[in-house]
């Protein structure tokens, strides 16, 4: 229960300084994607369902407030919950490289399936231009924003372990 | 007795089943053109209250990010001002033209009576979309305050875009610069008809937008001519002002003609909107 309340809130607060604070802070009107920070970070570090379910909420919040129809973020943000979670086993903590590079991924993916949904469907055949002005510009970053809060999201992960494992550990 | 152990469901299922949900809720978002309805409600009085107070905050922000920026840039900056207000002074001359031009016309087509007349209420932006794909905002106000689906909503002089979803205490915001949305315009010095399309790649280079089907065969339309919404939308009240044409080419059969249009309202820095309370009353309704 817990940790639902602060996954929640760490959702709420990366949603509310998303489309606020750092859509003031956008470089050429390039803003970061935080959600998909929280989604790949909980995916790998968590596991395939718990990944699945964040994507889903994320995107919900996403679809609510910004999207034009209800269900496509929160399906896109639940497959990247997902398959991040994949690779669960293959994480350790201590090391960086493979958060960055899922995190990339997911963010690249993203974009990339928004393009081809919402782009290329409409003739919008440039590729080259939305690859180079948009999508590589929120994946730098993007990445930058990642080296402070996948370590936050990292220590309180670790905080909300510790403290299931005391509390597992007074029922046995 | 034995105890029956729990019957956990797979992941997998888990996502197929999530996944046919969202399929579903997309299907009636296109269909029946329902959307959150509770969910709006619901996280509305969660989200919206503490987004006002953060956007306050990222203003701030962003003023001194461009506080700093201008000190540093000061000197380049000042040279591009100078030249800018050359650019300006003969751009205002132009202007004042087209709006003696513009009064006239207005006067002709009884606009004048129309377009103040439209009751408005005023709405602040507190957010914006968190991709970088579309421009799309939300606004402080809701169906609390009377606001409903495809009303209009301006800024300054000019059109901003259309409601697309309301909740009790928020609206959300397309605009007219969003790659997906077409507005029906009309050019004020010949009252000819043309399709005003807004691109994400022209909106990220030049800042214009698109037009096309402008069919003026005097060549009577030229550069700077202001474009306004037409009477033949079926969603925009008529004669708001969208822009200025700011290039103009033929297109190749030679009938219609194409080109791009410099909006009216700064995007980028939009605060404060109106919203026109009056829909468009079309046949249907």
């Amino acid at each position: 229960m817990k940790r639902k309340i602060i996954v929640f809130i760490i959702i709420a607060v990366c949603y509310l300084l998303q489309t606020t604070l750092f859509e003031w802070l956008a470089f050429a009107s390039i803003s970061p994607n935080l959600l998909i920070i929280v989604v790949a970070s909980f995916g790998f570090m968590r596991g395939k369902k718990e990944g699945m379910f964040i994507g889903f909420f994320a995107g919900l919040l996403l679809d609510i407030f910004n999207g034009s129809v209800l269900g496509f973020y929160a399906l896109l943000y639940m497959y990247i919950g997902y398959f991040n979670g994949m690779f669960r086993k293959l994480f350790y903590p201590e090391d960086i490289k493979l958060p960055m590079l899922l995190i990339a991924g997911s963010d690249l993916s993203c974009n990339l399936f928004i393009y081809f949904i919402m782009f290329l469907f409409r003739n919008r055949y440039n590729f080259n231009y939305y690859f180079l002005q948009l999508m590589i510009p929120e994946l730098v970053y993007t990445m930058v924003v990642t080296i402070f809060l996948y370590f936050a999201i990292l220590k309180i992960n670790r905080k909300l372990e510790a403290i299931e494992k005391r509390s597992a550990s007074k029922f046995v | 007795m034995k105890r029956k152990p729990k019957f956990i469901l797979p992941t997998k299922y888990i996502l197929l089943i999530m996944t046919g949900v969202c399929i579903v809720a997309m299907l009636l978002c296109f269909t029946l053109g329902i959307s959150g309805g509770p969910l709006n409600t619901v996280a509305g009085y969660v989200f919206i209250p503490m987004q006002k107070g953060i956007n306050s905050v990222g203003a701030w922000f962003g003023e001194k990010s461009d506080n700093l920026k201008k000190l540093s840039d000061v000197m380049a900056e000042n040279e591009e001002l100078q030249r800018q207000v050359d650019e300006l002074t003969t751009e205002l001359n132009t202007i004042k033209l087209e709006q003696y031009e513009l009064e006239n016309l207005r006067e002709l087509f009884e606009l004048d009576q129309k377009y103040p007349s439209y009751d408005k209420v005023a709405a602040n932006v507190i957010g914006k979309d968190g991709g970088n794909w579309f421009t799309n905002f939300t606004i402080d106000k809701g169906s609390n305050d009377g606001i409903e689906v495809d009303m209009n909503v301006i800024a300054g002089s000019g059109l901003v875009g259309i409601v697309t979803d309301v909740g009790p205490n928020y609206a959300k915001v397309s605009s007219i610069i969003n790659d997906t949305v077409n507005v029906s315009g009309m050019v004020t010095t010949t009252s000819d008809n043309l399709v005003v399309n807004g691109s994400l790649q022209n909106m990220n280079e030049n800042m214009v937008i698109e037009f096309s089907n402008l069919n003026d065969k005097d060549d009577a339309v030229a550069v700077g001519d202001a474009v306004v919404t037409s009477y033949v939308s079926d969603q925009y009240q008529q004669g708001i002002l969208i822009g200025y044409i700011s290039t103009i080419t033929t297109d190749s059969n030679n009938l219609t003609k194409s080109g791009t249009l410099t909006p009216a309202v700064d995007f980028e820095h939009i605060q404060e909107v109106l919203v026109i309370l009056n829909k468009k009353q079309t046949a249907e309704s």
